[in-house]
């Protein structure tokens, strides 16, 4: 042990140095945020909760080709469907286990007409299991909730499709 | 009726004690996560009650519904039995510490000793919890805890002997009136940090948390705990912390004394000195916790035993041949 370091040793010159600067980063501002009353910014390219979208008519998107059902590796989605009295094929029923799926995108990304979207909230847990069961009403209820800002997530994230 | 109301009137002389020592145990248990935040540049707790101040208190709240797992191959008995003792342990010390001239619960004349024997015995609760466990973990941590807690105890036995060298009695409260010129801090300054640092070993804390170092031994002794028995250990733990604090400042910083004794500082009562000091050694305690890495076990007992107490031995033969040789003896 050469004699600087054993004096450094006997003084503690380098845990001093370690408080010191400790004491300094107290004074200096937090890096996290207050999560539940302060909220960091998204990318338009989050995958959160689930939606179905309507054309502005009201007319659900959703043509039931089943793409979405077909990729997803998770096997969460469950699609029915049938002709309507206009000659359009709709779905009779859109299930999504919440539980099931690990919000890869790829239904979203297969969707030939942008129907189904993953959109930027995040924050939906739920007291019981069955609540993450979601059904056709409650993506559309979704759809029609996160419309405006899913909208503007999609147009922003077009030129990289 | 008599034996009554006397019976009476020390209880309620415990209670006012207790409670008050229960309660900053909870809110040191806060600042003690919130200062260790502060350092990594986090929030720490600060949504219940103002600036998360309640924290503990929900904490505690939640363990009182946790259930109680008592492992099938453990001994029953002593199993419940060690928390109650850690809690136990760390709570009747506090019987001596003077908080003013008048304010202690028992001024007896060996106070220091008792004081030193109570956080020895401490390691019982963690030794009966880690072997009842009957499992790998807490036993290892049990071990481990018993020999660090016992090597450093040797050198905070030397120091307290360099301290009443210099003072002449065991009582608490004339080792702090012996302070009244010059806190010992000063003459005895290597051992403050000797004291400091062994104090640190005593109570489990970083860098020596090795009982329940939980890369290596998921949380030693108290991994087969939960619930209230979990919250008992940690409750006593940190009341074994702030005892340490309590102890390192009537031992050095003059206890209740203030700094000077000027007006605005000699206007201020006596425990509320005793307090900024317990807290100033808390929050180093706190800060040390988050800026130092954990020792290895050799490098912890060699710097107990190859370095501690060889130094404070030392200390002592010069302390006794300064007051021998300058005639400053206490008694003379």
């Amino acid at each position: 042990m050469s004699l600087i370091r054993f004096f450094k040793t006997i003084f503690m010159i380098d845990f001093l140095t370690g408080l010191i600067m400790a004491i300094k980063e107290i004074f200096k501002p937090k890096k996290t945020i207050n999560y539940p009353f302060e909220k960091g910014s998204i990318s338009p390219r989050a995958r959160g909760e689930h939606a179905l979208r309507r054309y502005p008519n009201g007319e659900e998107r959703c043509i039931a080709c089943k793409l979405c059902e077909a990729v997803c590796p998770a096997q969460a989605i469950t699609i029915e469907s049938s002709e309507r009295e206009d000659g359009s094929r709709k779905t009779t029923r859109y299930d999504i286990d919440m539980l099931k799926c690990i919000y890869c995108g790829l239904c979203e990304q297969s969707c030939p007409v942008d129907a189904i979207v993953q959109g930027p909230n995040f924050e939906f847990a739920t007291e019981t299991r069955e609540e993450l069961y979601y059904n056709k009403e409650k993506l559309l209820e979704n759809g029609d909730r996160w419309e405006n800002i899913l909208a503007a997530n999609i147009n922003a994230d077009s030129s990289h499709r | 009726m008599v034996e009554l109301i006397i019976f009476f009137e020390q209880i309620y002389r415990i209670l006012f004690l207790l409670i008050p020592v229960l309660v900053s145990v909870a809110m040191i248990v806060w600042l003690d996560r919130r200062v260790w935040a502060f350092v990594q540049k986090r929030r720490g707790p600060n949504v219940v009650g103002p600036f998360g101040l309640f924290q503990t208190l929900a904490d505690a709240l939640k363990y009182i519904f946790k259930e109680i797992i008592i492992p099938a191959s453990s001994n029953k008995v002593i199993f419940i039995l060690a928390p109650i003792v850690t809690m136990t342990l760390a709570l009747i010390a506090w019987a001596v510490i003077p908080f003013s001239e008048t304010f202690v619960l028992a001024d007896i004349n060996v106070g220091i000793l008792y004081l030193f024997a109570v956080s020895s015995l401490g390691v019982y609760g963690i030794i009966m919890g880690g072997w009842a466990s009957n499992s790998k973990y807490p036993f290892l941590g049990a071990i481990r805890s018993a020999a660090q807690m016992v090597s450093y105890e040797v050198s905070i036995g030397v120091i307290i002997i360099n301290v009443l060298l210099c003072v002449g009695s065991l009582n608490l409260s004339d080792i702090v009136l012996a302070q009244k010129d010059l806190w010992f801090v000063i003459p005895l300054f290597p051992m403050f940090i000797i004291f400091f640092i062994s104090a640190l070993a005593e109570t489990n804390r970083p860098p020596f948390d090795l009982p329940e170092a939980e890369a290596e031994l998921v949380a030693g002794y108290q991994t087969e705990y939960s619930g209230m028995m979990y919250a008992m250990f940690w409750l006593g733990e940190y009341a074994n912390i702030l005892l340490m604090c309590a102890m390192g400042s009537i031992l050095f910083l003059g206890g209740w004394l203030s700094p000077i004794d000027l007006f605005p500082f000699n206007v201020i009562p006596a425990p509320i000195w005793l307090i900024l000091k317990i807290l100033f050694l808390f929050i180093l305690f706190a800060l040390i916790k988050a800026i130092v890495p954990r020792y290895r076990y050799d490098q912890l007992m060699k710097l107990g035993w190859k370095i501690f107490l060889p130094f404070s031995l030392i200390y002592v033969v010069l302390t006794a041949s300064f007051l021998m040789y300058f005639d400053l003896l206490p008694g003379n």
